[in-house]
């Protein structure tokens, strides 16, 4: 299946090649921070976690676009995400390929990093996310390929891909819980010291992860023709605002516990995020924009009229995207060293080369994404499901050709 | 122009070999329960800091002198980077908890020594997942340089900021290298490892022998020791024991003391 | 078969690239170094023995250097008795590099001839690099 990735339109080999681009830059700068250490990055003493496990963490969310169509599709038999459920599982196996790949590059000594799986450390939550994410992002990467290749041939899906997708089920749980569980459990740490940690990453992620979804299915209706319905999205579209209304109201949880109890370790980080706590106030504009990204978001998908429009409906799954980029990327993990041991607040600016190390890790991901789709949207196209002409607005001119060459495949690319 | 030297293209070769092979046989030190059987079981080393000796930064100066010289700490000067074993900080950033505004002038102004709190219950051997940092028989939190991978959890962990990164190759900022001592390399963590190598060998650790007598040292499980005596005598706080770590540095405060 | 040429082309060319390394080394082949004891500690020595023959120290000095290693800073043993019954510190800068403080000649020659770039060298022995 795998040679439907290898042909496409012309505007397919130009997103493909600026891929491959991008991760030689960030493999270049991969490869100056491996020679000279973590000195390239904006990383300090007091703030030693900062844009790579900001991603990572909030990538882990982006994945549960997997579990949120596999939920209501194979335990509640909600046949309208039968089109898109494997999209969802091969988001999610993007998503935590590139989650994975920034633990990595954020390692001091990454060529020692098999060491987590030589001397096994049941005590370290660290230990247990390798094996949620590694199992995760197996399971869903099997069951895509497997379903799909028996959509190829015509035949119904194997058994046991539909008990691993119910395995896969509370692994997805796993992965949000026990990546909050790094955080969660650090005495000291009053930010991330909160027994709604892990529902707060499960409702971000559950907010996230199909918004993404939802922008990439659009996408690939006008690219490559790909057959969503319309009622998939509007579903979607309702999971996304209940999510992300629940992710709200933890926060406002956390505030009221901070503010109201007046205990200074608690309040001191939130502080620091939307007001600026002894003249470092750097995050203050984009927590700020968090929340209005996050209202207009919620107020946008709340409105059915506003959440059917293609018009209203992208901005606002961008707008909860972003918010939630903002809030438990950047915002959860640098908040959470403010202020250090000696209450004293020391800032992250991040390095040039940490962001085309960023740059390139993200074309990873893209690129592992861009394949996966192309290879379903061509299994698709030759089965003849691709999407009428009146819910895919198909004006891409190259998208046609493309979209019927799973049929000719013996035509030599021109 | 950086060039990536063969042994790095070898070693992830054969890293993404092993990976692909599945997980292979694990090390022998790997499950092993008594593998932290280091130092003399029930010993429980520690140090009493007389606080107010310390009201000039020349009389810490020396001392953290003598660790890092002895240690290879690198002096760095960008503060985000440096590399700390023991240093000094004003009292009502170490002990938010117990500063007020009426304290005296010689709490004030002092410059609290601190350094790794080798905690009974140490949160950074919790999060290792290497067990690269791991505790002694003898209370004491050390550290496996060959096995750190850099993944700075202890970082994020410690709640008393003890723990450094080295962000870039240390022998460039050492003057003068103590051939007894290893140095370490860029990408892992270091901290105080309370010269567990001279306790080994029946001596006392660099600081304590350097402060004529302002920082105790000793074995908190035995009555008579120097530093049992000391806290019986003194009222003595630790650094935010309320997270329950545990901490094996007690810091006396004699002021607080004849107030109280 | 249409593709045919171009398929044997590229499996040459790969091949080629595979090989490479071997192909360079064949034209840039030394002879095996001999491992220097020319040093004054071990000249001042009435019994040239170390901590094993030197047999299984060719074969196996990594290993028994990794399982030192463990052994002083996860076990805190310190202390080696050889075959003889002669004990040693477990150390590389102390036992190891006291004798053969040559490590030009006996260390890096040896190494530099199989290709292998031990990372020893980044914390111990620093003076000397």
């Amino acid at each position: 299946m795998l040679e439907k990735a290898l042909r496409g339109s012309k505007g397919y080999y130009v997103w493909v090649g600026l891929l491959l681009a991008g991760i030689a830059v960030g493999v270049a700068a991969y490869a100056n921070q491996l020679m000279n250490g973590l000195t390239l990055t904006g990383m300090s003493r007091d703030v030693s976690w900062g844009l790579y496990i900001s991603q990572f963490v909030f990538l882990v969310g982006v994945a549960a676009s997997g579990v949120m169509v596999a939920i209501p599709y194979y335990l509640h038999h909600f046949k309208t995400y039968g089109k898109i459920v494997v999209i969802g599982e091969f988001m999610a196996v993007a998503a935590v390929l590139t989650a994975v790949l920034f633990v990595v590059v954020d390692l001091g000594q990454p060529m020692r990093v098999l060491n987590v799986i030589l001397f096994p450390t049941p005590n370290s939550m660290l230990f247990w996310d390798m094996c949620v994410l590694s199992s995760y992002l197996i399971v869903n990467l099997v069951i895509g390929w497997t379903v799909l290749g028996a959509e190829k041939k015509g035949f119904p899906p194997p058994r046991w891909t539909h008990v691993l997708s119910i395995v896969a089920i509370p692994l997805a749980v796993g992965i949000h819980t026990v990546t909050a569980f790094l955080f969660a459990g650090l005495a000291g740490r009053e930010y991330w010291l909160t027994a709604i940690m892990a529902a707060r990453f499960l409702s971000s992620a559950f907010a996230a992860g199909p918004a993404l979804l939802i922008i990439l299915c659009l996408v690939l209706r006008r690219s490559l023709a790909f057959n969503v319905p319309e009622r998939a999205i509007d579903s979607l579209a309702k999971t996304v605002c209940y999510a992300m209304i629940a992710n709200v109201f933890f926060y406002l949880l956390e505030v009221f516990t901070a503010f109201y109890s007046n205990m200074p370790g608690h309040k001191a980080p939130i502080e620091y995020l939307f007001f600026g706590l002894d003249g470092h106030a750097q995050l203050v504009p984009l927590m700020w924009l968090a929340v209005v990204l996050a209202a207009v978001g919620i107020l946008l998908l709340l409105v059915p009229k506003w959440r059917r429009s293609h018009k209203t409906l992208v901005p606002a799954l961008v707008a909860v995207f972003f918010a939630c980029l903002i809030d438990k990327g950047l915002g959860l993990v640098l908040g959470g060293f403010v202020p250090n041991s000696f209450e004293q607040v020391v800032e992250y600016v991040p390095n040039p080369n940490e962001l085309l190390v960023i740059l390139g890790v993200y074309c990873i991901g893209a690129l592992a994404l861009t394949v996966l789709c192309k290879v379903a949207a061509g299994v698709r196209a030759e089965n003849g499901d691709a999407a009428t002409s009146e819910t895919a607005a198909v004006e891409d001119s190259a998208a046609r050709p493309d979209a019927a060459d799973g049929a000719r495949e013996e035509v030599p690319a021109a | 122009m950086p060039v990536m030297r063969r042994r790095d293209f070898l070693i992830a070769g054969a890293v993404l070999g092993a990976a692909g092979l599945g997980l292979g046989g694990c090390s022998s030190y790997g499950g092993s329960a008594q593998e932290s059987a280091g130092g003399e079981a029930g010993r429980h080393w520690g140090f009493v800091v007389d606080v107010e000796a310390f009201r000039e930064k020349a009389d810490l100066d020396a001392i953290c002198e003598a660790c890092h010289s002895a240690h290879n700490v690198p002096r760095i000067d960008n503060p985000k980077e440096e590399i700390k074993w023991i240093w000094g900080e004003p009292f009502e950033e170490t002990f938010a908890e117990y500063a007020n505004e009426h304290m005296g002038e010689s709490l004030r102004d002092a410059s609290v020594p601190v350094m790794c709190n080798h905690c009974e219950e140490p949160p950074c051997v919790r999060v290792c997942p290497t067990r690269a940092t791991f505790k002694r028989a003898d209370g004491i939190v050390e550290m496996d340089y060959h096995r750190c991978i850099g993944c700075r959890f202890c970082m994020a962990a410690c709640p008393y900021g003890a723990r450094s990164l080295n962000f870039s190759d240390p022998v460039d900022y050492l003057e003068t290298v103590n051939s007894e001592y290893p140095v370490r390399t860029r990408g892992v963590i270091e901290k105080c490892m309370m010269c567990a190598d001279r306790i080994d060998k029946g001596l006392m650790p660099l600081c304590a022998e350097a402060s004529n007598g302002t920082i105790l040292f000793g074995d908190l499980n035995d009555p008579d020791s120097e530093v049992s005596r000391a806290l019986e005598e003194s009222f003595a706080v630790r650094r935010r024991a309320s997270l329950g770590t545990g901490p094996s540095v007690y810091y006396i405060v004699k002021g607080g003391e004849q107030r109280a | 078969m249409h593709k045919g040429g171009r398929i044997i082309a590229f499996a040459a060319v790969f091949c080629l690239v595979v090989l490479s390394p071997f192909i360079v080394n064949l034209a840039n082949a030394a002879p095996a170094p001999e491992a220097s004891l020319d040093t004054p500690t071990i000249n001042a020595l009435s019994q040239k023995e170390c901590v094993a023959d030197a047999a299984y120290m060719r074969d196996n000095h990594m290993q028994m250097l990794d399982e030192w290693r463990n052994d002083v800073v996860r076990a805190g043993s310190r202390e080696y008795e050889s075959a003889s019954g002669q004990v040693y510190e477990k150390s590389l800068d102390g036992t190891c590099l006291e004798c053969h403080s040559n490590r030009e000649e006996f260390c890096d020659s040896c190494h530099d001839y199989a290709g292998v770039q031990p990372y020893c060298w980044e914390c111990h022995d620093t003076a000397e690099s």
